[in-house]
């Protein structure tokens, strides 16, 4: 008899086990939900953790008006098929109060603006701890973050003062005011993350196959044409290719991969020959060697 | 992840069969931790192709005449600017046969808990030796945090035999160096690897320098070394985490105990004792999503349903009638302090954590503390200062459930908590 796991099996008891710590230790959490593969996996293993009670912590979206439709269609989809809660943080509802100010000029979005109102919404709901998606081998950035992440008043991270982690013992204990960022897939990698949606047939957003659509080519990636939020510069001509999508941010800023992988499987294939780390396609983390830190301590996840 | 595609196809069968293995990387600046860290990851191809040419950039920048595979493991700013790491950093990779994290830390003695943090989860230790210095402090350091987190495997890799002209003289004096000081550490499995991690030596390819060195490589022993015993499988352990009730009208009253099995296999039908009370009652069933489970063991998380009705919350145990842990309140254990601000305080008082367990507790006895470069007992002591390692007696508030550290990990660790800042300031590995 083998009492072993797969790595993939491991890796989920983890996970749930993290999520469990969350329930139980926190007054008031929630699960922050992108539309992207990595947050829905996380709804999959919150469902498992819990289950048959329904998920304990609403899901919170913050809507940067700007999302693809794609992913709003599947995310109403999820919420109800899981019977959860949603909350929708709005950025065009901080632009409005004027806590948040609208970037200009070429390379203008709306990631640093996402900052302002999921610390709004954290605060307005008193949540005490955010669940993300994040993971360790995404960013050099995030190699050394915590499943347990302590943030002050003001919802910034300081590297230097990150509490040990050891063993599973997990601690969550702040003043009034603080709150976690908690990331249960701090240890997946890219290619987990896809074995595991192969492995339980987990359902995504259309974005993530290949199919046609009509793009320009811009700073060496492929954005999706939009009449209002893509304004085409001079030398843009649009074109339509048979492209795919390896995360799903913003569609201003979320650059496209030309592929023919329609199914999960023709994914993972094309994730395992490709050399390329997916963030590579985010416009938003060329911009300095370390934009990924000063994000971080700006409050982003 | 190219090893994974044959003939235009992705091995998926073969992916999710893949074993975890956990190792901790302890070295210093000069030893060439970073490098051989690097050369794994770049050797199994496991580094991305922007990745690749950022660090190529950086080499070239800096005036570096190689690619620097060092750069690859750098972390933060404030790191990359003083050229050292200075916390735990996570690291990811697979070949065919395992997945791979690599906590990676840096090996001065100012980051000790650092290392204890980072050897806390831990499957197998590298320690690195520099083959022209031979068994140094830092040796002894490493070696004594990797026993003392009682990580399974300790591999001793003795680098940059390139410089000392693949000299299987001086690769057989530093083991023999080792093996004497080994003799005093509760260490079970220890192996010895020469290696260049500059070079690539026996990190993943066998070298042709060295044809009397008849052993494995780092990575065929990353790969092989039999992991299936790590954890407990005899003492039946399974701390109550949460409490599943749905509330439903189709799940009227059910209550489902969810946890992560410390230790020991656990079957419907089982009889299990509830502690603190001591009723014993059975396993009804281990639910899933998709379907129930005919066993449980670690470190699985599960939810079990019991047979009778018994009052169960957070932080209680289901454990064995016939193999019950300790239960009491007076507990005696290693520490490692990690407060840089506080020392831990004779009479001071602290919130801990154990299993999902939180009690308060009072500092009786501070025994003695250990020198870590030279394993000598200091007595008379009334505090433990950062980085410090000492033996400590304390009472709780509450009866912990607890077994020896050495003999269960999940069980006999506790981690000790300030009550003015809430910060995690030590690790406790519990003697009896």
């Amino acid at each position: 008899m083998s009492y072993s796991l797969t790595h993939l099996r491991e890796l989920e008891a983890e996970s749930i086990y993290v999520m469990r710590e969350v329930a139980a230790q926190f007054q008031k959490p929630a699960l922050l939900f992108s539309g992207g593969k990595d947050s829905i996996v996380m709804v999959y293993l919150a469902r498992k953790a819990f289950w048959p009670a329904k998920i304990p912590f609403p899901l919170v979206h913050i809507d940067t008006g700007h999302n693809f439709p794609e992913t709003m269609e599947y995310r109403d989809w999820l919420v109800k098929e899981m019977g959860a809660t949603l909350i929708v943080g709005s950025v065009e509802d901080s632009i409005a109060r004027g806590t948040a100010v609208e970037e200009r000029g070429l390379n203008a979005s709306r990631n640093a603006l996402q900052t302002v109102t999921l610390l709004e919404t954290l605060e307005s709901h008193k949540f005490d701890a955010a669940m993300g998606g994040a993971r360790r081998d995404e960013e050099k950035a995030r190699a050394k973050e915590r499943f347990f992440s302590h943030r002050d008043e003001f919802g910034q991270w300081d590297p230097k003062n990150q509490r040990p982690e050891l063993w599973n013992l997990f601690n969550g204990r702040k003043h009034i005011g603080e709150h976690f960022r908690v990331f249960p897939i701090s240890n997946w990698t890219e290619m987990d993350v896809w074995q595991y949606i192969y492995q339980e047939n987990i359902p995504l957003p259309r974005l993530y196959f290949a199919h046609d659509r009509e793009v320009i080519e811009r700073d060496g990636a492929f954005i999706s044409t939009h009449p209002e939020w893509v304004k085409l510069r001079p030398n843009e001509t649009p074109k339509t290719m048979h492209i795919r999508f390896r995360t799903c941010g913003d569609l201003p800023i979320t650059g496209a991969i030309e592929s023919d992988a329609d199914t999960v499987e023709k994914i993972i294939y094309e994730v395992a020959t490709t050399r390329v780390t997916e963030r590579g396609n985010r416009a938003d983390d060329k911009r300095s060697e370390t934009s990924m830190e000063d994000r971080k301590k700006a409050g982003y996840f | 992840m190219e090893h994974l595609v044959q003939d235009g196809k992705f091995d998926h069968h073969g992916y999710l069969n893949m074993e975890l293995l956990r190792f901790t990387t302890a070295g210093s600046v000069d030893d060439g931790k970073s490098t051989l860290i690097g050369r794994l990851l770049y050797d199994s191809k496991s580094i991305f192709q922007d990745q690749l040419e950022q660090i190529e950039a950086t080499s070239k920048n800096r005036g570096e005449e190689y690619v620097n595979l060092a750069l690859l493991t750098d972390g933060l700013r404030s790191e990359r600017e003083q050229g050292i790491t200075i916390d735990v950093a996570y690291r990811y990779f697979s070949t065919p046969k395992r997945k791979f994290i690599i906590a990676d830390t840096p090996g001065h003695i100012q980051y000790t808990r650092n290392m204890v943090t980072g050897a806390s989860t831990a499957n197998l230790a590298i320690i690195l030796v520099d083959a022209r210095n031979g068994v140094v402090e830092q040796t002894y350091r490493h070696s004594f945090i990797a026993s003392l987190l009682q990580i399974p495997h300790v591999v001793i890799c003795i680098n940059k035999m390139d410089l000392v002209d693949y000299s299987q003289e001086k690769y057989e004096e530093v083991v023999e160096q080792f093996r004497h000081f080994a003799s005093k550490l509760d260490v079970q499995d220890v192996r010895f690897i020469p290696i260049s991690a500059l070079l690539g030596d026996n990190v993943v390819d066998r070298s042709k320098n060295m044809p009397w060195y008849e052993g494995p490589t780092l990575m065929y022993t990353l790969e092989t070394v039999h992991i299936g015993s790590d954890h407990n499988l005899i003492d039946c352990r399974f701390p109550v985490q949460y409490v599943v009730r749905p509330m439903s009208n189709e799940y009227h009253d059910y209550r489902g105990y969810a946890g992560r099995v410390a230790g020991g296999v656990l079957k419907p039908g089982d009889e299990v004792m509830h502690l603190p009370s001591g009723i014993t009652t059975k396993v009804a069933a281990i639910k899933a999503i998709e379907g129930d489970l005919e066993e449980a063991y670690p470190p699985q998380s599960v939810t079990l349903l019991l047979e009778d009705d018994v009052d169960i919350s957070r932080g209680d145990m289901l454990v064995r009638e016939n193999n019950q842990p300790k239960v009491g309140q007076d507990i005696d254990m290693m520490v490692c302090w990690m407060d840089d601000k506080k020392p831990l305080q004779l009479n001071g008082k602290y919130t801990i954590k154990h299993t999902t367990r939180d009690a308060r507790c009072v500092v009786k006895e501070i025994l003695y503390k250990v020198d870590v470069n030279t394993l000598h007992r200091i007595q008379d002591i009334d505090s433990l200062s950062l980085n410090e390692i000492g033996r400590v007696k304390i009472r709780t508030t509450v009866p912990l459930f607890y077994d020896e550290y050495r003999r269960n990990r999940n069980t006999g660790s506790l981690i000790i908590i300030d009550e003015g800042t809430n910060t995690t300031v030590g690790a406790g590995m519990i003697i009896e």
